[in-house]
């Protein structure tokens, strides 16, 4: 039933694609001048960046089975929607991310070690969020946008044309968080990226329980304009996220880009995707896969050369070397570094329990007891 | 009598409790085909159609609220909160509407909404996955909080919360989720009162008061101690708000001597609470200061610290030793 004037099935928001699954450009004069000056070198560049990325992701995966990390959430079949838009950021944007984004940490220059300390159980982040301009990744679902939102705002009070993107999923849209955020970027029109990969995805739960129409539509109804783009064409990525990026810096406010992917590992490395995921239709995403179809579009242009795919590999297989050393070079934690950085100056009541954990341990080691 | 994790003898109370009342809908996160991330609602789905056990947007608060008008509608909401540190979406919704709408329309209104928490740390998770905060809950009026131990406790108390006509916070002690024990199906309701304590071991020394996942911990203390002569009067609490206090008073009227033992922080907490009204209810049978053997005042650490901050056997036992009067690591410190 339709009330009056009320169109049943309003227009879906249309795809953004430069690459298609095949690897073949699709014409779309608004959004490649976007990436005119995108060389195949560089197209290259941001397939070795994918390439690294899965590698990264593949070796981490394989770390935690092998019981050097207590968890894992892969990004496997996202690579196309972090490389693509993290490449588009400049060193002095900051990133708000979820756990997910790995393949961004990697674009933001993190130490491979680095990764890892939060899995492996030796920290509550992994890097200096001021090292890398990227924040500590959030679990709690939806939190970072409203950060997000409140780090352009300080950028646009300082008047600078630095711009904050938050990266979240398609379940994260449900949260109050996310659409307080949005509701507070445009209301102050803030210089923030909201980048949504919907990858299907909440746990177990499909995107169609948190949204019956694309979830891109759900942004201009606050107020905020809204990109939907092919998450596995790294090109495309990169275009939406450019466009997003222009209208931050020249006061434009926030854009709201949907990148539309699919998870193709489980949820986490705790996951069980066989009681609730239709093999059929991951085989579908994998046939769309963000890797391959740059490798075609290359070879076609006659750039996929056996030493470009060589050097990749080479490249790829030395990340993987490093994250590995790097993991195991992680020292455990003091056990008294429990109660460090809870202040920034000492508080009674904690200085106390140190004090007698310290003694206790003594005594312990002391053999006492 | 059926042999169950303590997962699966929540599983068969939920099923009960639905079997029972039709009005009993389940409400949360991934609890559908995937029957929650522990499993608890493994076959719920199946077996009572997606109109009972409702996979729910991802949103705390949305849970909560949504569970509000339902009770208003004269449901009975089981909501499910992924892991503990994900409560506080919903936080608003429970402390500000869930606690007081009886209060506020002077009982015309009900809430027997059940909010079921895997709690606890000690399984090595990532950040927010092993908290402890049944004392926020603790300390808001209007809301009952229970926290089972084991498998027998766990399927009759979520049948009672899911019967209480006021709102149950149930803390489920997640590190437990996999103990197995005899479980008895066919116990009444009423084969304890919600709200009561339980002498898990008898002892005559020093009373140990626990709950959730410390009590088997206790236990193991309790077995430790006696090889040294101390007999040990273990207290499973199960109901922290109300506290069955008589039981406890009880108890340490004859030790003399109150541990309690939590894994949320000390300050303000569920310890705090019971060391003060004890000493109230009974000063001069005490020995000895009650002792709080709990997590440090700091937020739950990263998986590899966890250990040095949760509780364990020999934490408790030096503090046994300290009410007792013996040795201990703070001997002669002043600490
Ligand atoms: C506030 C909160 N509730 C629940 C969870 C448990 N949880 C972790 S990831 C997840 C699904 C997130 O889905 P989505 O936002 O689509 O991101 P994806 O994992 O697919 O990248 C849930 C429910 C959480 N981390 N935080
Ligand atoms: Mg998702």
């Amino acid at each position: 039933m339709t009330a009056p004037g009320e169109k049943a099935h309003p227009e879906e928001a249309k795809l953004l694609q430069l690459l298609d699954a095949d690897g073949r450009r699709v014409p779309d004069p608004e959004l490649e001048r976007w990436v005119e000056d995108v060389s195949t070198d560089q197209l290259g560049a941001l397939y070795e960046d994918m390439a690294i990325a899965r590698r990264i992701d593949v070796e981490a995966t394989a770390l935690q089975r092998q019981g050097e990390l207590g968890l894992w959430p892969p990004l496997l079949g996202q690579e196309a929607s972090q490389i693509g838009s993290a490449r588009a950021l400049r060193e002095d944007d900051f990133v708000f991310s979820s756990y997910r984004e790995n393949g961004v940490a990697y674009c933001r220059g993190v130490g491979f070690e680095d990764i890892l300390r939060v899995w492996r159980g030796n920290s509550g982040s992994g890097w200096d969020p001021y090292s890398i301009n990227m924040a500590t990744p959030q679990i709690i679902i939806g939190a970072q946008t409203l950060h997000a939102t409140g780090y352009a705002l300080g950028c646009q009070q300082d008047g600078v044309d630095s711009a904050a993107i938050a990266y979240f999923g398609d379940g994260a849209t449900s949260e109050g968080d996310v659409n307080e955020a949005m509701v507070f970027a445009a209301s102050f029109q803030a210089p923030v990226i909201f980048f949504c990969q919907n990858n299907q995805w909440a746990i177990s739960e499909p995107v169609g329980l948190q949204a019956r129409r694309p979830i891109a539509g759900r942004a201009p109804g606050f107020g905020i304009p809204s990109l939907r783009v092919d998450g596995n064409d790294v090109l495309a990525v990169l275009a939406a996220t450019r466009i997003a990026l222009d209208r931050a810096r020249s006061g434009g406010g926030p854009t709201f880009i949907e990148a539309v992917t699919y998870r193709v590992g489980p949820h986490t490395t705790s996951d069980d995707p066989t009681r609730y995921e239709d093999s059929n239709q991951r085989e579908d995403w994998v046939r769309r896969d963000p890797l391959a179809r740059v490798e075609a579009h290359l070879a076609a242009a006659g750039f996929f050369s056996d030493g470009f795919r060589d050097g990749v590999k080479a490249k790829a297989d030395d990340a993987a070397a490093r994250l590995r050393a790097g993991c195991h070079s992680l020292k455990d934690p003091e056990p008294m570094t429990v109660f460090e950085h809870v202040y920034s100056s000492p508080h009674p009541a904690l200085e106390r329990q140190r004090a007698r954990y310290t003694q206790y341990l003594a005594t312990i080691e002391g053999g006492n007891r | 009598m059926s042999t169950l994790t303590l997962s699966k003898a929540i599983n068969s109370g939920l099923r009960r409790a639905m079997d029972d009342d039709p009005k009993v809908v389940l409400l949360g996160e991934d609890i559908g085909k995937l029957g929650g991330v522990f499993r608890v609602t493994d076959g719920l789905q199946k077996d009572f159609g997606a109109h009972r056990v409702i996979d729910t947007p991802l949103a705390e608060a949305g849970i909560i609220g949504t569970a509000v008008g339902l009770a208003y509608r004269g449901y009975r909401p089981v909501c499910e909160i992924q892991f503990d540190g994900f409560i506080y979406p919903g936080f608003d919704q429970i402390v500000s509407q869930v606690a007081k709408l009886h209060y506020r329309t002077r009982g015309a209104v009900k809430m027997p909404i059940t909010i079921r928490v895997p709690f606890g740390g000690g399984i090595g998770a990532v950040e927010h996955h092993s908290e402890s905060p049944e004392a926020y809950f603790a300390h808001t009026a209007g809301l009952r909080v229970i926290s089972c131990s084991n498998p027998q406790d766990a399927h009759l108390m979520i049948r009672q919360a899911i019967a209480c006509d006021d709102p149950v916070l149930f803390f489920e002690p997640k590190r437990r989720y996999w103990t197995k024990a005899d479980v008895d199906e066919s116990l009444a309701l009423d084969s304890f009162p919600m709200g009561s304590a339980r002498i898990a071991a008898a002892g005559t020394d020093a009373t140990l008061v626990a709950y959730g996942p410390l009590v088997q911990t206790a236990l193991d203390a309790a077995t430790a101690a006696a090889d040294e002569g101390i007999s040990l009067e273990v207290i499973d609490l199960r109901s922290l708000s109300p506290i069955d206090f008589d039981t406890v008073e009880a108890s340490v009227r004859r030790t003399g001597r109150l541990v309690v033992t939590h894994e949320a922080q000390q300050s303000f907490g569920i310890g705090a609470e019971i060391a003060a009204s004890i000493t109230e209810r009974c000063f001069y049978h005490l020995e000895a200061a009650p002792e709080r053997v709990t997590g440090f005042d700091v937020p739950y650490p990263p998986a590899k610290l966890e250990e040095h901050y949760l509780p364990d056997l020999d934490r408790i036992l030096d503090a046994v030793d300290r009410v007792m009067g013996r040795p201990n690591s703070l001997s002669g410190q002043g600490l």
